[in-house]
């Protein structure tokens, strides 16, 4: 059973599915396009639904998810790491 | 793709629609009129009221919406018979020969120069008749692509986008092909899809007409209302808490629920009733769930289907809403609302194309008589929506 699903090859952040995993936990990743399987070490506490970075993200990098651009990065976040509303804002309004 | 059923028992209406529920309705035409409705419905069983908050002083586009959503409201093939009160003649007539051109028993009643009194022993005994002539009607074998199925998702979350939605997706790209009406809304909440969603119309000026009503809410609402950005309200509260964090990200997983294979054939306003046959249909609607259902209900909608993540409640008074939810905390913690379980999908047990079969047999058992958790727990909301304040 997968730990975090990710929509598509080209997305930097995964979605963590299941709950109660601990930091440091090393997780099974799935992308969903392909099945392709890779792993990655879980960095901070995140709840079931929640998002982790797939590689280290800067000041003004695009998060993309669904291969598609969901907004900017507003506070640098490392791999493995939660990303949210407190580095993660929206491009539009 | 799995086998499933072909067609669906349900009530065949004078005018060829086909219905799955059989309710008699107590329409109040505006706000003063809910009590006599109420009374009414309180009194008569096997009636139900639909009281809301609106009718009086208003004008020009925002008075057609509300003529177009009383009438259609009636005129919905799960209403076998309607019976409506206003506070004066001439508009409350106005709602009865709407309904009326369907050929189903409708019947008015003002409430000026009568009182509530007179209006409510009157009305009482036409709603009478009228509930012994529909429990009389019996459910016909259908087709069960004549259902006109509409969607809306609530209390998204990213497990919406993974596994609920797409679900529903999987379901319009086995069924709409086959000839059922769909429709999916919600204007401001395919903000940051908006381009997939405009590729996704049949041609390039129903592409240019969605881009049109989307720009236009942008433009006229959001811009013109908005304090520093939506992001108090969209995404909201319990979307945060569910992991999604900006409207794009929503925007994506809502955008799932149309399927990869079928592209709409038409740009409805608000509560305007399909008119191009079978297909899918975008409706310009909030994002408000009661509100959205409530427009596609009167738009001629008989089944709704609603991925949910965090788990909204939400129900219809006269369109069974079903829920289906790939969020497995929420089918733990709130599972009394839950309708159709896909978390399976997010575990790796279940596939989008078994859920989609699933969800289909759903739709069946529904349509055949089968109770919505919302149904089941009471969930009547009946919203109407309001462009701009009364005169």
């Amino acid at each position: 059973m997968p730990h975090l699903l990710v929509h598509n090859r080209r997305d930097n952040v995964g979605v963590v599915v299941v709950e109660d995993l601990a930091v440091g936990a090393n997780l099974l990743c799935v992308v969903t396009e392909d099945n392709s399987e890779f792993r990655c070490t879980l960095q901070d506490p995140v709840p079931i639904g929640h998002k982790i970075a797939l590689r280290d993200l800067n000041l003004g990098d695009t998060v993309i998810k669904y291969g598609q651009d969901i907004g900017r990065v507003v506070a640098a976040v490392r791999k493995g790491e939660h990303v949210h509303v407190h580095n993660l804002k929206t491009k539009r309004w | 793709m799995g086998t499933f059923p072909q067609t669906v028992w349900a009530y065949r209406r004078e005018n060829g629609r086909v219905g799955v529920r059989n309710h008699v309705v107590v329409l109040p035409l505006d706000d003063i009129s809910n009590a006599a409705c109420e009374a009414v419905a309180a009194h008569i069983q096997g009636t139900i009221a639909l009281p809301h908050a609106y009718g009086r002083l208003q004008f020009g586009a925002d008075l057609d919406l509300h003529f177009r959503t009383m009438i259609g409201t009636g005129s919905n093939p799960n209403v076998a018979a309607c019976i409506v009160i206003g506070i004066e003649p001439v508009w409350t007539q106005r709602v009865v020969d709407g309904i009326a051109a369907t050929g189903k028993p409708v019947s008015g009643f003002y409430i000026e120069g009568n009182g509530d009194i007179a209006t409510v022993a009157a009305a009482s005994r036409k709603a009478k008749e009228f509930v012994h002539w529909a429990s009389e009607k019996v459910r016909e074998e259908c087709a069960l692509t004549s259902l006109w199925v509409a969607a809306k998702c609530g209390e998204s979350d990213t497990t919406t986008g993974l596994a609920s939605c797409p679900t529903v997706g999987n379901m319009y790209d086995k069924l709409i092909p086959r000839g059922l009406h769909g429709c999916f809304g919600e204007t401001s909440e395919l903000t940051g899809a908006e381009h997939l969603a405009a590729a996704r119309a049949a041609s390039p000026e129903i592409a240019h007409k969605f881009m049109r009503t989307w720009s236009a809410y942008q433009k006229d609402v959001i811009e013109a209302h908005k304090t520093s950005d939506l992001s108090d309200s969209q995404p909201t509260k319990g979307n945060i808490a569910g992991g999604l964090t900006t409207i794009e990200e929503k925007a994506l997983g809502n955008l799932e629920k149309i399927g990869k294979k079928v592209n709409f054939i038409d740009v409805l306003t608000p509560a305007e009733s399909p008119a191009r046959g079978p297909g899918l249909y975008f409706m310009d609607t909030s994002s408000a769930a009661a509100e959205c259902c409530t427009l596609q209900a009167a738009a001629g909608f008989v089944i709704h289907v609603f991925p949910t993540g965090q788990g909204n409640v939400i129900g219809n008074s006269i369109m069974p809403v079903l829920k289906v939810s790939g969020n497995p905390r929420t089918v733990r913690l709130m599972g009394e609302h839950i309708d159709l379980d896909v978390s399976g999908i997010i575990r790796r047990e279940m596939t989008i194309d078994s859920a989609g079969d699933a969800l289909i047999d759903t739709i069946v058992r529904t349509a055949n008589g089968r109770l919505t958790a919302a149904e089941v727990l009471g969930h009547r909301e009946f919203v109407m929506t309001k462009l701009y304040r009364s005169a």
